[in-house]
């Protein structure tokens, strides 16, 4: 049956438009503009969940998203309050966390063993003996959590956005807009951040009068002001869910999380509506007065045929006001008060012959199909005495409006201090954080003009950065909280945390057990740790626990708030998933040749060319040994260092020497840090006396680069230090012919053998390009590492392509330049070393010039020498034969002691077998000496050290 | 995410700054291997102001921040030149290699 009220209810409602979903598989027939509870509530569906320990019955409570009682299943996912999803056409939506059906749970027979889990029980029950936890957990999970997890779902779409403002206010309510108003009218660049499709908050359902016309009235005049502001952004429908160091604010709209840097923050956020406690105070159809005013405002939803209003402020008689004006039979005002303030609306209800009880409190809500079916009352004096006489109330919808909590997150995030306040009888802001500022009920209850007033000094005070205040409590009024609407019952189920299942005597009891402050019951009991996160708990288990433990209630804190406020799901942290990745200069020359690409460092390098990878592997190397190929190693880092210190500044930074390093002239460089541990190779080329150009690994040039401007921030050298790796592009052209490859080109540069020797360097030009040209023996073979601007690198590719096709060129990649220079027995550093290998465990003892007075690392070298070696690198080979090669990391044992384990291994097509580095004991070190490794499955392999390098020994072929 | 005020940039995201340890001048390179073991590995790790290093990437520079641990507040950052003021020798300079 439909229970849509006429216009001018539902004010988000357009009744013209049908749209159609399923929930629990039946068709729903809403409006659009409607969310998922609206349209079922429509329906008189109050049913939309279970609660986590009991299977209880449970509906909307706040109808804002703020409790847990509504969370539901959408497709994949999982645990979204139904009031924040928009209906839409072909939505499938279903409750979670039963077993059966939603309305018929067979879990909730948990509910009969209620008195045998207690507070703790999970703590205690499986505490001992060892491993009863590792037996029942597969069952405690079956039966536990909410939702379905999709694990096989994808990376969504996702985006971060990152936005900037002078006044930030969060909450788009009466003082939130007046804030943005004043701020913005101040000049400020202003952001209203409102959770809801609307702004407006109470002033789009709230009665503050006994006319019900002023909230309208207001709205219209500050929403017309504002759309004439153009310095004002309004960003409806987003959730702001944190807030972090120096006022940055993370937001939810949707897919997208924004990061908004506000000069201030304005925190407009409001009150959260708070349950009164007693025996079946969680049945559906029990709700905030608050949330059935939006239920009629803004959707056009009957709430129900006959309401008992439950109430402690004038707030309550507004809403039988409201009920009745919709037509639903009011049975009854409730007040918890002895003698109601005076207040036009609390007149009203008179006026119009609605009964009213004061000084009540509440025996117990009856329950009818899941549902709550009837109230009893009894006199508040008398509520411990169960033979009390009472009043019963049949009824079908219960509001309660005894008390509000200020919606405080925020401010706790940023440090502000908040407690409990005896005459609020609430949580109230005692102290703010800098660059904070607060107006409206979120201080405290007050008043439509007092929020008003405050929203216009707050936006002022932050669009000038003056000092943030609390507003004047003698200049305000309001809604008062109940003090202690807190009605225990014999036979328990008065629910303090619906999230958790936790009743009046969990807390007790848990103060009981000696955790006796709010954090450890919060710890103990759960409470407030659901996915309301205490919004609709914290305030009474902060009265409850205080009176447990006898500690004073005023000043009295609520357990730490820490973001997120409002859930976030991973996708909003994780983004797009960004993989970013750097091309060198040749990237389209590699396409063209069908290169396979890896990522090295932060760059993508051909892996190797076309075809299956061994074969291509094997063909590249042959290249390089027989005839002439190229490699690309733009990627190598690249450093120039220049000034009348440059020779003294290489001597500090790296092992070896460099004062008498010639111009023109390479020579080998290695890195350690202040431990002495190798943490980077390369070449230094001297350009000039006072001129270096510095090669640095792949992945190490941001750390060398890095450490280089460090250590001379202090030694204040007469250096400059350039980072130029993405400057240049790289080429090595390796191989026999290489030297009458590069001679068919037009150069400046004699290549000659006797012009141009090994190590040296020269600069000039190369068919046209500038090239800066190295003879290394980077792959063991004749060779020449020819470095031009990155601009030219595609170019030169192309001609030294050109150049080598008589002699049979082509291009090779990272992997078969692993194996070439594996059978060169050159280390990788970060692969063969490790953060701890020094330079006598990787045998590189010769790279240390001991003779300088001082260089980074070498203190730790010479202290770590007097101790005992423990490992050391070495080649080793394996037979031929050997059917499946170990992998790098496999370990080096003797029996089951571990003495090292393999670092870099390759089939070798030169030398004809298997060949590899590793760190083995210093006992096994020598050539000739057999070690074992444990590979794939246990099998052990026997391997020989072998003396490097494995090929070409005499290092002959590079000197060609 | 705070900011920070870089002295060559101004103020910028903390994340685009990377931290670099406390300020503690290296030892001689004669000192001994207790001296350099204590300085390599031991850190004072104070709470409250400290003077530490801070990198901003983007941009490659290195400065010093002062800053109090036990409230988490930036107190002040400068160029790293306020507190190195002299060229550091190691012994007479090269020997022979």
């Amino acid at each position: 049956m439909s229970q849509r009220l006429p216009e001018p209810w539902g004010l988000l409602i357009d009744r013209s438009r049908t749209i159609r979903f399923t929930f629990e598989g039946a068709r729903i027939d809403a409006c659009a503009g409607d969310t998922v509870s609206s349209a079922l509530l429509a329906r008189g569906d109050w049913l939309l969940g279970r609660s986590l320990k009991y299977h209880r019955p449970r509906g909307p409570f706040t109808l804002t998203g703020d409790d847990a009682n509504t969370l539901i299943q959408l497709g994949d996912t999982h645990n979204v309050p139904a009031e924040q999803v928009p209906a839409q056409s072909g939505l499938t939506v279903t409750g979670q966390h039963y077993s059966g059906s939603l309305r018929r749970d067979r879990a909730r027979l948990t509910e009969r063993f209620a008195r045998f889990l207690p507070v703790g029980f999970y703590y205690h029950a499986f505490y001992r003996p060892r491993g009863i936890w590792d037996y029942w957990e597969r069952f405690i999970r079956r039966a536990a959590g909410l939702g379905r997890v999709n694990t096989a779902a994808g990376h969504g779409y996702y985006d971060k956005n990152y936005a900037f403002c002078d006044v930030a206010v969060v909450g788009g309510g009466v003082a939130g807009l007046a804030a943005a108003l004043a701020a913005a009218e101040d000049g400020a660049d202003t952001v209203v951040i409102e959770r809801e499709s609307l702004c407006g908050g109470g002033l789009n359902y709230h009665r503050f009068d006994a006319e019900g016309e002023s909230g309208a009235k207001v709205r219209n005049e500050l929403m017309r002001a504002l759309e004439a502001q153009p310095r004002v952004r309004i960003w409806t429908d987003t959730t702001c869910t944190g807030r972090f160091g120096d006022n940055l604010l993370a937001l939810i709209h949707g897919d997208r999380l924004t990061k908004l840097r506000a000069g201030r923050v304005v925190i407009a956020t409001g009150a959260i509506g708070q349950p009164a406690v007693f025996h079946g105070n969680d049945l559906p159809a029990i709700a905030l007065g608050s949330g059935v005013q939006r239920l009629m405002r803004l959707y056009g939803v009957r709430p129900g045929q006959r309401a008992v209003c439950v109430t402690a402020n004038a707030d309550g008689y507004g809403v039988a006001l409201d009920l009745a004006d919709a037509g639903v039979d009011v049975a009854s005002v409730v007040d918890l008060r002895r003698t109601p303030d005076p207040d036009p609306r609390v007149d009203a209800v008179h006026a119009r012959g609605i009964a009213v009880h004061t000084g009540c409190a509440i025996r117990h809500a009856t329950e009818r199909n899941q549902r709550v079916a009837g109230l009893r009352i009894v006199d508040r004096e008398r509520i411990d005495d169960a033979a009390a006489p009472g009043v019963d109330f049949d009824c079908d919808l219960v509001t309660v409006d005894v008390g509000a909590t200020p919606a405080v997150s925020l401010i706790a995030h940023a440090g502000g201090d908040v407690s409990y306040s005896e005459s609020n009888h609430g949580l109230a802001i005692r102290s703010l954080p800098p660059g904070m500022h607060v107006a409206g009920s979120v201080c405290g209850p007050c008043t439509l003009t007092s929020a008003q007033r405050e929203g216009q000094a707050a936006g002022r005070a932050a669009a000038r950065a003056e000092a943030a205040a609390l507003p004047d409590p003698t200049l305000r009024d309001g809604p008062t909280n109940d003090g202690w609407p807190i009605f225990p019952h014999s036979k328990g189920k008065e629910f303090v945390d619906f999230d958790e299942d936790l009743m009046i005597k969990d807390l007790v009891n848990a103060t009981k057990e000696g955790f006796s402050s709010i954090e450890l019951v919060k710890r103990f009991s759960t409470v407030g740790m659901g996915p309301s996160q205490g919004r609709t708990a914290a305030v009474n288990a902060v009265r409850l626990v205080a009176d447990a433990t006898g500690e004073a209630l005023e000043g009295a804190r609520a357990s730490t708030n820490r973001p997120p406020a409002f859930p976030e799901k991973y996708g909003h942290l994780a983004g797009r998933g960004f993989d970013p990745v750097r091309y060198t200069a040749m990237q389209r020359c590699h396409e063209v040749a069908d290169a396979r690409m890896m990522v090295a460092g932060a760059w993508l390098r051909p892996a190797w060319y076309g075809g299956d990878r061994q074969e291509a592997i094997n063909r590249e190397v042959k290249a390089v040994r027989e005839a002439v190929a190229v490699i690309d190693v733009s990627t190598l880092g690249g450093i120039e260092v220049r000034g009348e210190d440059a020779a003294e500044f290489l001597n500090r930074m790296y092992t070896f020497a460099y004062k008498k390093q010639p111009v023109n002239r390479s020579r080998y460089l290695l890195m350690t840090d202040d431990t002495g541990s190798i943490v980077d190779d390369g070449v230094a080329a001297r350009l000039g006396e006072d001129y270096y150009y510095v090669t640095a690994t792949t992945g190490g040039v941001e750390n060398v680069y890095r450490r280089m401007l460090w250590w001379n921030a202090q030694w204040r050298l007469d250096v400059d230090i350039i980072n130029v790796t993405a400057a240049y592009a790289g080429i090595n052209i390796a191989g026999p012919y290489s030297r009458r490859a590069l001679e068919r080109l037009d150069s400046d540069i004699d290549f000659s053998a006797a012009a141009f020797p090994y190590m040296e360097v020269r600069t000039g030009h190369v068919a046209g390009i500038p090239v800066r040209a190295m003879r290394v023996g980077f792959v063991g073979e004749l060779g020449y590492e020819l470095h031009c601007p990155a601009s030219y690198g595609e170019a030169l590719w192309e001609q030294l392509m050109a150049a080598g096709e008589p002699d049979g060129i082509r291009p090779f990649g990272v992997e078969a330049q692993r194996v070439l220079r594996l059978e060169k027995g050159h280390i990788i550093v970060g692969q063969d070393t490790d953060n701890l290998t020094h330079p006598t465990e990787a045998a590189m003892g010769w790279a240390i010039a001991r003779r300088k007075p001082f260089f980074v690392g070498r203190p730790g070298i010479e202290a770590r020498e007097q101790h005992t070696l423990t490992r050391q690198l070495v080649g080793f080979q394996l037979p031929a034969d050997t059917a499946t090669l170990p992998e790098e990391s496999h370990l080096v044992v003797d029996g089951e002691a571990i003495l090292g384990r393999v670092t870099s291994i390759a089939w070798s097509q030169t030398l004809g077998r298997p060949i590899g580095m590793a760190f083995v004991s210093p006992a096994q070190a020598e050539a000739g000496r057999h070690f074992t490794i444990k590979a794939q499955r246990g099998n052990r392999i026997e391997a020989e050290v072998v003396d490097t390098p494995f090929y070409d020994p005499d290092n002959e072929r590079q000197n060609l | 995410m705070k900011l920070m005020n870089c002295p060559l940039n101004g103020w910028r995201n903390i994340g685009e700054f990377v931290y670099g340890g406390e300020v503690r001048p290296a030892p001689g390179a004669d000192a001994d291997t207790e001296t350099w073991a204590d300085w390599v590995f031991m850190v004072d790790n104070q709470a409250g102001v400290v003077r530490e290093w801070w990198f901003h990437a983007p941009t490659s520079y290195w400065f010093i921040a002062e800053r109090d641990t036990a409230n988490d507040t930036l107190i002040r950052t400068y160029p790293a030149a306020e507190i190195f003021t002299e060229r550091v020798e190691f012994a007479s300079g090269e020997k022979s290699s």
